[in-house]
């Protein structure tokens, strides 16, 4: 029984983000594309026209690096600025927790919001991709990787908006952390062009994980169990830590 | 039978600030009970105590019976909050609001349609259910802050500021509902600036200063202990002292021992006065050492 309330309370919490989400639909679509489908056409296209990398052409490559890339920022951004806007501008999370439901409904279910736009934000980026480029070797560890790296973020993007005493804080974070991240967890180049000693520092952002998943699942390279396992870890930290922030965030 | 509200030694410290102090307090059932103080006084804190957004420092809170530390469900349960801001989810229509809160409080689907249909009825917005929570005028949003923590029968009502910048028209009626309220059984906690709605709501009030519990029984009782009747004297022209006399004859006393170009009013005293001499200042002055 306690499963079952706890699935009905997670359908409720989403169920308004949901809502929120069909209100806003093509607005928001527009605004998670037009970042990466840059990105597509100047790295892709434009910078790396004729050049390849480990064998691979750079188009090719850098696909499923800025897949990575739009499922973190989205993931992140859309669980993160929707709690954020609810707790601290619309005051209106507090109502969710003065109801009797559980903590971890209220985590997964605002957590989800942002795994769905993930997932639609990268199918839809992956579509554009596949007109330039078939990438006929993806398997089905794809979508399993880009699952598990959208709730990575989201939870991370949950913590954060949990902790976030101000906007500032919420913005210092994007730009201190997502930001350099995006760019510095081999979602534009390989880890094997950089010296050794920066390239172990990459292997600390989960994105660097997110990255080398979906890169062998799309191309049918072999698949890196061990940066899967430590993705999973990832998330499991920072859904832990989810736990942590709504204690403080009720102190 | 138990009390609705329960405190013992109710403190809550922001790092060196203490907001509460040691809070004892009792509300009983079907009561209107009134907290007032001057800004910053911890009536705020204590409703986020009781209700249990806020964790105190020290000290144990029952409502309904229910600890509110280790039972948090059960009380979530019995209480309904309406909070000074308001705290609707902009995003959403009014309806759906009210859907979200009665989901979240698991009101079964045929139960919710007709409980929203009939709370929205209650306070006069059935016209407005489908428009956005940000069209709706200010008394409007505070009607309907009531009628969505109406939604699952609450026993125990909190109201912070219910009808702080409402029209006079729209806060007599707010009060009417909530006498409408009390009378089908429902306790009801209410904060508020204005003495005089305190007056004409509640069977018992508390004045909380500085964190501190200084004045507890009916407004008559308060009144009883500060004097009934009231001398206004106006000092060199330029400032109002107040003096406080058990009866007329003592009052009237008093006023022929001034000299006889001093003006002075006597009147009955109010809850204001009790609040006054208590708290040494005029409600609505911020506090600013609080």
């Amino acid at each position: 029984m306690p499963m079952l309330e706890t699935m009905r309370d997670i359908g409720t919490v989403v169920w308004v983000d949901l809502r929120f989400l069909r209100r806003n639909l093509g607005k928001t679509m527009a605004l998670t594309l037009i970042a990466p489908i840059l990105y597509l056409l100047a790295f892709g296209y434009g910078l790396g026209r004729g050049t390849s990398i480990d064998g691979y052409s750079y188009l090719d490559f850098v696909i499923p690096g800025i897949i990575a890339l739009t499922a973190m920022t989205t993931a992140f951004n859309t669980s993160g600025l929707k709690l954020h806007v609810d707790r601290l501008f619309y005051k209106c999370f507090d109502e969710t927790l003065m109801a009797p439901v559980s903590a971890s409904s209220i985590i997964i279910g605002k957590a989800l919001i942002g795994v769905l736009r993930g997932l639609l934000s990268s199918a839809a980026l992956l579509a554009v991709a596949l007109i330039f480029s078939p990438l006929p070797a993806m398997n089905l560890l794809f979508p399993v990787s880009l699952v598990l790296t959208c709730f990575v973020f989201s939870f991370l993007g949950v913590t954060v908006a949990l902790l976030a005493k101000t906007h500032q804080d919420m913005t210092l974070f994007m730009s201190l952390v997502i930001l350099p991240m995006s760019f510095l967890s081999g979602t534009f180049f390989s880890l094997s062009q950089v010296p050794e000693a920066l390239s172990i520092a990459l292997y600390v952002s989960p994105l660097t994980h997110a990255c080398l998943c979906l890169r062998a699942s799309a191309l049918g390279q072999v698949f890196p169990w061990f940066s899967f396992l430590v993705l999973a870890m990832f998330g499991l930290v920072f859904f832990g830590l989810c736990f942590v922030a709504l204690k403080k965030a009720s102190g | 039978m138990e009390e609705a509200i329960l405190t013992r030694g109710l403190t809550k410290k922001y790092k060196d600030v203490c907001a509460v102090e040691n809070l004892n307090l009792s509300v009983h059932r079907g009561e209107i009970f009134g907290f007032l103080g001057p800004n910053g006084a911890g009536k705020t804190t204590t409703i986020r105590a009781l209700t249990g957004l806020t964790r105190p420092s020290s000290g144990s809170i029952w409502v309904s019976g229910f600890d509110v530390e280790r039972e948090p469900d059960k009380v979530k349960k019995v209480i309904g909050v309406v909070q000074q801001h308001l705290t609707f989810d902009l995003d959403l229509n009014l309806r759906e609001n009210m859907e979200l809160h009665a989901r979240l409080h698991h009101i079964p689907l045929d139960e919710r349609r007709k409980r929203i249909s009939e709370l929205l009825e209650f306070v006069g917005l059935t016209k407005q259910s489908e428009k956005m929570v940000d069209e709706l005028s200010g008394g409007m949003k505070k009607a309907a802050m009531i009628a969505r923590a109406l939604l699952h029968e609450p026993t125990v009502l909190f109201l912070d500021e219910p009808t702080v910048g409402l029209d006079v028209q729209v806060r007599r009626r707010m009060w009417d509902l909530i006498r409408s309220l009390s009378r089908s059984g429902t306790t009801i906690f209410l904060t508020t600036h204005y003495i005089e709605e305190a007056e004409a709501l509640c069977q018992r009030v508390g004045i909380v200063h500085q964190g501190h519990l200084i004045a507890l029984g009916s407004p008559s009782e308060l009144r009883q202990a500060v004097g009934l009747v009231t001398v206004e004297v106006l000092v060199d022209g330029a400032y109002t002292r107040y003096e406080h006399f058990v009866d007329r004859e003592a009052a009237i006393k008093y006023v022929q021992g001034l000299s006889s170009d001093v003006k002075t009013v006597i009147r009955d005293s109010s809850l204001e006065d009790v609040f006054v001499k208590l708290t040494g200042k005029k409600v609505g002055e911020d506090d600013a050492d609080a």
